[in-house]
């Protein structure tokens, strides 16, 4: 086999990493350079350097190690059955593309995963080093996001925490049955005790040490993980209550889902078809429901028998449309939660409405200043001098806003 | 119109320069101790002299929030020429309407955070677009950025902070930024020309960029929305992008057709050397046939017995000596068992431990378990609320109490709680009014009641909770005498 250049490797190892969804770079503990006079630096907010014309932000340099496998998932481009070119970088040639790529601000830091070969510590071990080396030799105080291979051992686990910002462990389906079936090698329960391992390992290194009452060092920036939506027949109530189960077991800072896209070389055992973007879409903003707006996972999904969201208007709005008994609600007088169910109102427009009530009352045309279109709010509240009447109850009131926001996204 | 109604304002303000924060406060401050309305003040940028500024007034002050002072220096960076008046009026209006920033829905606070936000964001993606490029072999890097606002100043200790460890200047059209590893400068405005057109590292940002895009996702409009297209002259990937597009259908749809293929060729090697069909025993045990505690938590790893396993994390089965004095069952694991794979190490587990201690009950002599092994929970957000096994939960785990007990044989078993209790006595029993209390089973087995640690725990008045505390400690002085005798 002739010998890869960089740039063929990058090709090929970069290709195999975009099925990966997270790009992230923000949560991890404020830190730069100033001290160390290395390169690089975090503070807080990550930053997208570009956009793909796939909409995905690129923030971070998100490659293999190597795309040859021993496991077989079906799903996945790298899986050992596919016919797909392979390629593997050295320590040395991942080390210096993160630093040439980020001493010219193209990128946040590395997100780095690998194919495993050999064994799990063999292939863990090697992730490792690259962020030593990063860290220790090249004085890089980046991003770093390791993905963390179930299997490995806990010293490797304690080394990978040490130099990442953030580790995470993919779920890889919703379900166990799932995973059994497309991914046959892999071995669920061993992915959710690596994941409470990472979550108590996470905790404890928080906590102060009694000794120097320093807090060490250990993936400060949490665990995600990543599920692959539409490669099994699991409906949208599964996928929630696994994220459910998910967010309050492990504490994990994200759930990623990743519509399921058709690989080249696929298996026979999957559907060839386009990915469910609007579906992941609205996985999306359930999520976000759960996470930042109160509702419970079986809430979200209320009245609806197939256990699919709706994908023609936001999980929000249905809810809204299917419990307007909780509609009109006064944007002067009611409290916190009750506003974050109102449709078209972020929990940012929320928190400035609370503010701004307690020095004027609000009209309808002031909650239109805060937010972004006011025709999905108009018929689920009351303002000063404003009532929806019998707006709120009106049966033709789904279509009237679904055609209204189309309108508006026309310009 | 509006010029020349600007040259009849009573009092022109000139600032030195477009960023100069420092002369508009000093400026603002005089006029607004001077009563001069807003409406009469002028503010241009330029090297004139200010002639008519009233005199500081000396001995007074003029009190705004710093929250004001903070966020006007980042809106003064706006390169609207209104800026500066709009500050002015916000000050004057301050002083009668204190809370002027909260109300959201004024028109000069709409305003404000609008020329607030476009600032901010501007910094943002002079942050995310700026490229740098490596001039010669002295490893200098130069960028070239077009900003909306006059932020380089402002922006410039983020590229320190970051860049620390390079030398490297930053050249815009208004004001260019130098950093030499030990201070940083600033010089007039550039031209596109005086930064270096290529870099040789380009190549590989651009293979990466092409290779990380997927073609079955395209996504344009959201693309645009965060990198619009002002600022794509200066960004070397962004010329890939209408060959991307133009190509994404075609290349989606070969994705689409191209059939499965056969198996690579070295699969069935790995396949044989990693995963021999026999290295993964059908885990059909269920622990009928175990000889000891060991061989039954090994069977119970695997248990389906009834749906809790889904949700937890593991089978936390009982843990202690093969043969043991002393029986404790509890409820079932929760929040800590379930992560580190060990009964009675979460909060409960540190009162039970602390009680049998002061009881004077040998811990390493007692075997711990649970009525149910696997944490049952609702999720809510970061945290998991215990819930109660049901009865058809607890029937189902029976078939593992039971093997421990006959594998144990214990002289006698404490069960902790109601649930507990229900297992080992096969129905519900009030268990605050039988606590204390001995029961024997039809098979011999002697069980003794008591409540569940973690009921102290839950108790709020700290004198209830240490009688509760000293009651359970009664139970478990009484356990000893039994097991004594």
């Amino acid at each position: 086999m002739a010998v890869l250049t960089t740039r063929e490797k990058l090709a090929i190892l970069s290709d195999a990493a975009k099925y990966d969804a997270s790009c992230a770079s923000s949560g991890a503990a404020k830190r730069d350079s100033r001290k160390s006079g290395g390169i690089g630096s975090t503070e807080g907010m990550g930053i997208c350097h570009s956009y793909a014309p796939d909409g995905r932000c690129i923030s971070l340099l998100k490659i293999l190690l190597t795309n040859f496998c021993i496991y077989d998932c079906s799903y996945c481009i790298n899986r050992s059955s596919s016919n797909v070119k392979r390629a593997r970088f050295t320590v040395d040639e991942i080390v210096r593309l993160t630093v040439t790529f980020y001493k010219r601000n193209y990128i946040e830091g590395l997100f780095l995963s690998s194919g495993v070969i050999r064994s799990p510590d063999e292939t863990m071990a090697e992730l490792v080093e690259v962020a030593r080396r990063l860290r220790e030799e090249e004085n890089f105080s980046g991003y770093i996001h390791l993905k963390t291979i179930p299997e490995c051992s806990p010293e490797l686990l304690d080394a990978a925490g040490r130099y990442a910002d953030r580790l995470s462990i993919n779920i890889e389906l919703p379900t166990d049955e799932g995973v059994k079936k497309l991914a046959p090698e892999k071995k669920p329960e061993t992915i959710r005790l690596s994941m409470a391992a990472l979550r108590s390992r996470i905790e404890e290194k928080a906590e102060p040490t009694l000794k120097t009452k320093k807090r060490q060092r250990f993936a400060t920036g949490g665990q995600s993980t990543q599920m692959i939506i539409g490669a099994d027949a699991t409906p949208d109530a599964g996928i929630l209550q696994t994220s459910a189960r998910l967010y309050g077991s492990y504490r994990l800072r994200r759930v990623y889902y990743s519509a399921f896209s058709p690989i080249p070389d696929s298996s026979s055992a999957l559907p060839l078809k386009k990915p469910p973007l609007m579906r992941e879409h609205r996985l999306y903003q359930a999520d976000w429901l759960m996470r930042f707006y109160g509702f419970a996972q079986n809430e979200i999904l209320d009245g609806r028998p197939d256990g699919m969201l709706d994908l023609d208007i936001d999980p929000k709005l249905a809810w809204a449309l299917s419990h307007r008994a909780m509609f009109p609600v006064d944007v002067n007088r009611a409290d916190r939660e009750s506003l974050l169910r109102v449709p078209g109102l972020g929990a940012k427009v929320v928190a400035r409405i609370v503010e701004t009530r307690r020095h004027r009352r609000l009209r309808l045309e002031d909650v239109g200043r805060l937010c972004q279109s006011i025709s999905k709010v108009r018929p689920f509240i009351i303002a000063e001098g404003w009532s929806p009447g019998g707006l709120t109850d009106q049966p033709a009131l789904r279509e009237k806003i679904v055609s209204s926001c189309e309108q508006l996204s026309l310009f | 119109m509006q010029t020349a109604l600007l040259d009849l304002s009573a009092h022109t303000v000139h600032l030195a320069g477009e960023t100069d924060f420092a002369a508009w406060r000093d400026a603002a401050r005089r006029l607004a101790l001077a009563q001069i309305r807003p409406e009469d003040v002028a503010w241009r940028v330029g090297d004139e002299p200010n002639e008519g500024l009233p005199e500081p007034v000396p001995d007074s002050c003029l009190r705004v929030s710093r929250e004001f002072v903070e966020r006007a220096e980042t809106v003064a960076c706006h390169s609207d020429p209104e800026r500066f008046a709009l500050l002015y009026r916000m000050l004057w209006r301050m002083r009668s309407e204190p809370a002027l920033l909260k109300i959201a829905s004024d028109p000069d606070v709409r305003r404000f955070e609008a020329m607030e936000k476009s600032v901010r964001r501007d910094i943002h993606k002079m942050r995310a677009f700026v490229r740098f490029r490596m001039v010669g072999d002295d490893q200098r890097y130069v960028a070239w950025f077009e900003p909306e606002h006059f932020i380089v100043e402002r922006n410039a200790p983020f590229f320190v902070r970051r860049f620390t460890g390079m030398s490297w200047s930053i050249l815009t059209p208004f004001l260019c930024a130098h950093w030499d590893m030990t201070e940083v400068t600033f010089s007039p405005g550039a031209e596109k020309r005086d930064a270096p057109g290529d870099d040789a590292v380009e190549e590989l940002w651009l293979t990466y960029y092409q290779n990380i895009f997927n073609p079955a996702r395209l996504k344009m409009k959201a693309m645009q929305k965060e990198m619009p297209k002002k600022y794509w002259r200066n960004l070397p990937e962004a010329p890939l992008i209408p060959r991307l597009v133009a190509g994404a259908d075609d290349a989606a749809k070969e994705m689409l057709a191209r059939m499965p293929t056969v198996p690579a060729p070295h699969h069935a090697k790995v396949q044989a050397r990693h995963w021999p069909a026999d290295a993964t025993p059908a885990s059909e045990n269920d622990g009928a046939e175990a000889n000891s505690i060991a061989e039954l938590r090994d069977a119970a790893k695997a248990c389906r017995r009834c749906p809790l396993w889904r949700d937890a994390t593991q089978t936390v089965f009982g843990e202690g000596p093969d043969k043991p004095d002393v029986v404790f069952v509890g409820e079932q694991p929760g929040d800590q068992e379930d992560l580190a794979g060990r009964p009675f190490v979460g909060p409960a587990g540190k009162v039970f431990d602390a009680v049998l201690g002061d009881a004077g009950i040998d811990r390493q002599k007692t075997y711990v378990t649970n009525a149910v092994k696997h944490f049952k929970f609702e999720p809510r957000g970061k945290r998991r609320i215990h819930s109660r096994p049901n009865a058809g939960e607890v029937q189902a785990c029976r078939w593992w109490l039971d093997k421990e007990l006959a594998l144990a044989k214990p002289a006698l078993v404490v069960a902790l709680g109601a649930t507990a209790a229900l297992s080992l006595l096969g129905k519900a029993v009030p268990i605050t009014k039988m606590r204390g209390q001995l029961v024997e089973r039809d098979d011999g087995l002697r069980v003794f009641l008591t409540i569940h640690p973690s009921f102290i725990l839950r108790i709020r008045d700290p004198d209830d909770k240490e009688a509760e505390r000293a009651r359970f400690l009664d139970d478990m002085l009484e356990v000893k005498k039994l097991l004594a005798a």
